[in-house]
């Protein structure tokens, strides 16, 4: 197929999308079941546990908002530490415009909907690797990696919420979050700069923790972003 | 947790369309203009910045054991980042930090 240069069709297209998306059922899952379980856990009900599920639609935004209103932090804290988290999808956002721009406006704010980690990484693989696909073409195939994910993202919600009621305090539930943060952030120290944003990150905000919920982690986060640009820029520099 | 119902639903409500917002922005609204270098530069640090400060009082002082340190919940926590770091996969991670968790307040049981 690599001399190929006949375009498929966008329904071929999309069955590659849920080709390539299948193997991140494996993270949804269970993503999808803590969180279900962490939110009950948290008191939530099961209308308001589903409706961050699927309303926001975003795993570490979504366990970010609970572990902050389990702290009793004021709402504006909230959903700025929530907010915060997703901020990185305005790189994905900006990312796919030179691919999707074109497409009609409803079907990029059905993108923007599904626009989280595992669809766009996988999708702006694609279009990088066949620069020939269509506009047609590149939305289907995104909204056929999102079709195997998204519907088990919001059943498993359910069924962690259906389970977590049962499971006893001897679990450890509480340090299930921080673990499930700590595994998603490990894998991104891959330079010198992402792991100094992180330290100061997590020094400022022990440092700052006797100010109110929320305010602490907000000045170490915006000290750690200026600190990772600082060292990555530092760091350009030095390279000859 | 002490919201009213309302209060709940309110911060749902914010977040989801907060989070559709930053999702849509470039793509839906700003369209094919450039970011700002430095902003894109501050930007991708975003996820670094904000979950090991949210985390670091949770693993120094967990409200389970009334905010005392907690051998298993930090040992569960160093073995969660070296298996992150090491792997580069966040479902080996959370799976070797529950199990640790697990064993170690098996093994060191303080409640």
């Amino acid at each position: 197929m690599t001399t190929s240069t006949v375009k498929a069709p966008a329904k071929s297209a999309y069955w590659a999308g849920v080709r390539d998306g299948s193997p991140f059922i494996l993270m949804a899952v269970p993503f999808a079941t803590l969180f279900g379980v962490v939110a009950t856990d948290a008191g939530l009900s099961v209308g308001q546990a589903m409706g961050f599920t699927v309303l926001v639609i975003a795993g570490a935004a979504q366990f970010a908002a609970v572990q902050m209103m389990v702290e009793n932090a004021g709402i504006a804290f909230v959903l700025l530490a929530a907010l915060a988290v997703n901020l990185r999808m305005a790189m994905y956002s900006a990312a796919l415009v030179p691919y999707l721009g074109p497409a009609p406006l409803w079907k990029r704010g059905l993108v923007a909907y599904l626009n989280f980690d595992q669809t766009f990484i996988t999708s702006v693989a694609r279009y990088e690797a066949r620069p020939e696909m269509s506009v047609a073409e590149r939305i289907a195939y995104f909204f056929g990696v999102a079709t195997p994910i998204t519907p088990l993202w919001f059943i498993m919600t359910l069924v962690g919420i259906l389970a977590g009621s049962a499971i006893p305090e001897s679990w450890a539930l509480d340090f299930i979050v921080p673990i499930m943060f700590l595994a998603m952030v490990s894998p991104m120290l891959k330079s010198l700069a992402h792991v100094a944003a992180a330290l100061v990150s997590v020094i400022v905000a022990l440092g700052l923790t006797g100010l109110p919920s929320g305010t602490g982690l907000l000045i170490a986060a915006g000290a750690a972003m200026v600190t990772g640009a600082l060292v990555e820029t530092w760091m350009e520099r030095r390279k000859p | 947790m002490t919201y009213s119902t309302a209060e709940i639903w309110l911060i749902i409500a914010l977040l989801g369309a907060g989070t559709f917002l930053i999702r849509f922005s470039f793509l839906g609204l700003i369209g094919d203009r450039p970011m700002p270098a430095i902003v894109l530069k501050l930007l991708r640090f975003t996820p670094v910045a904000v979950l090991p400060g949210m985390v670091a009082p949770l693993v120094l002082w967990p409200a389970a054991t009334g905010g005392v340190p907690d051998p298993a919940r930090l040992i569960a926590a160093i073995v969660t980042v070296a298996v992150g770091i090491w792997t580069r996969n966040a479902i080996w991670a959370i799976a070797a930090g529950i199990s640790t968790l697990y064993l170690a307040l098996w093994l060191l049981p303080i409640h």
